[in-house]
């Protein structure tokens, strides 16, 4: 089956960021190079999600055609990140009670009265909410560097979220055997959300001229 | 449903490694790899990734595979990177070893042949698929593949590694006879990085060695230097 790997989701004064990479792997192929990972629910909610593309397809489908329907009721109501955060983790957990996963682990994000919202689901149903939300290798390799980013400053500016982001997909490029230079952000604020991409981060391959034989 | 209460990945086609730890704490050290070498007259090309991945964590990114076993010979490695450094060590000294008794380098084919040695009488307990490379005054440039199994054979040009399997058709169709050092460091470059372009094992930088009468002229292609393959497309 096709997969994706980490999905990033920082905070920043005013909104957040989710990040992930555009390939879709099959094993340790690159396969897909133009796989879209995040998506806009609506102008207050992004969605990011790792793991299996084709259940991150039909998840998406879904919810498109609920804010379609939503749209239609026309009561002036539309998805907010933490009702849609609710919604998901109870569907994940089902599916996994009934033995029969969705196999993803997803990152929720968006504006809700005014106040930032990060939130992590996934394929057991896990779910919770930080200041800093990272999936698959992500959680191991650019969780520290976002911790380490917010314990110095608890509130970035949107271009330093940027940053910060880029770097840690950098380091994920350098170490993550399933990623690939080539990445969209998702951003929400109180002007919108929208998704930019794709970018590259700068790579660094200086050291590869220090190294010497393994033997000598 | 006893089984599908302990294995309810079992309704999924998952790989060997367990859910319950990540990869890279059951995984062996791999050069998962694109290694590469092609004859010329009067030497070699040989060429490799850098990328030595515990499961799917690059462990090193700008790992040296081509490693030296003589002056005039060096070899590729890929497979198990404990493995091939073991065996490359163990040739390494016997082959000196060698050159004290013979007065002279020894040929390619006696490296070759000392490698095919060990990997073959081993073969049950090894993970190592080796090219040999390098130059002699007896048949010059000469490129000695010796894969899984422990076989040896001598080709006009070879590729290994995981990220082999992609550039297959590449190599095929573009190979030829005659090639010079220049055409054959940019045959190398090209496919090698058409092979870390697809294979998740393979990446970081391409390092090239070319080999010959004179020594050995090392070059250096950084990941940011390679040719981009990224074709860019946006369909809404």
């Amino acid at each position: 089956m096709v997969t994706g790997t980490s999905v990033l989701g920082v905070k920043f004064d005013g909104g957040i960021i989710l990040a992930a990479d555009m390939l879709g792997s099959y094993g340790s192929l690159a396969r897909f190079m133009h796989c879209p990972r995040l998506m806009k629910v609506n102008d207050s909610t992004v969605m990011g999600a790792g793991g299996d593309y084709a259940d991150f397809q039909y998840i998406k489908s879904v919810i498109e055609q609920r804010v379609i329907d939503e749209e239609c009721m026309n009561d002036g109501f539309q998805y907010t990140p933490k009702s849609l955060f609710s919604w998901l983790t109870r569907i994940m957990y089902n599916r996994r009670s009934r033995f029969n996963p969705l196999w993803n682990t997803i990152v929720v994000g968006g504006l809700q009265d005014g106040e930032p919202f990060l939130g992590y689901v996934d394929k057991i149903g896990t779910a919770f909410k930080a200041p800093s939300v990272c999936s698959g290798y992500g959680a191991y390799i650019a969780q520290p560097i976002l911790r380490n980013a917010l314990e110095k400053q608890p509130n970035l500016t949107e271009q330093q979220a940027k940053e910060l982001i880029d770097q840690c997909l950098t380091v994920l490029h350098y170490r993550d055997a399933r990623s690939l230079n080539k990445y969209q952000i998702a951003i929400v604020t109180k002007d919108g959300a929208r998704i930019e991409g794709p970018i590259s981060s700068a790579t660094n391959w200086d050291i590869a001229e220090r190294v010497g034989f393994f033997d000598e | 449903m006893a089984s599908t209460v302990l294995h309810p990945a079992s309704l999924r086609s998952h790989n060997l490694s367990s859910d319950l730890s990540p990869d890279w704490l059951t995984s062996e050290h791999s050069t998962g790899t694109s290694i590469m070498a092609v004859e010329f007259d009067g030497g070699v090309v040989i060429g490799a990734d850098s990328r030595t991945t515990t499961g799917a964590y690059i462990a090193n990114r700008v790992t040296d595979k081509l490693t030296k076993v003589t002056d005039h010979i060096y070899c590729c490695r890929s497979g198990s990177a404990a493995d091939t450094q073991a065996i490359a060590d163990l040739v390494n000294y016997h082959l000196n070893f060698h050159q004290m008794e013979l007065g002279e380098e020894p040929l390619v084919k006696t490296a070759a042949t000392k490698f095919k040695d060990f990997c073959y009488y081993n073969r049950d307990q090894l993970s190592a698929g080796i090219i040999v490379a390098g130059w002699d005054k007896l048949k010059g440039g000469q490129v000695y593949s010796v894969p899984l199994g422990g076989m040896c054979v001598r080709q006009p040009f070879t590729i290994g590694g995981s990220g082999s399997t992609y550039v297959y058709g590449y190599v095929d169709s573009t190979f030829k006879k005659g090639m010079t050092k220049e055409e054959c460091l940019d045959f190398t470059a090209r496919t090698l990085t058409l092979a870390m372009h697809r294979d998740g094992s393979s990446g970081g930088v391409v390092r090239l060695a070319a080999i010959s009468e004179a020594g050995v002229e090392k070059k250096l292609i950084k990941g940011n230097e390679l040719p981009n393959l990224m074709h860019e497309f946006d369909y809404q």
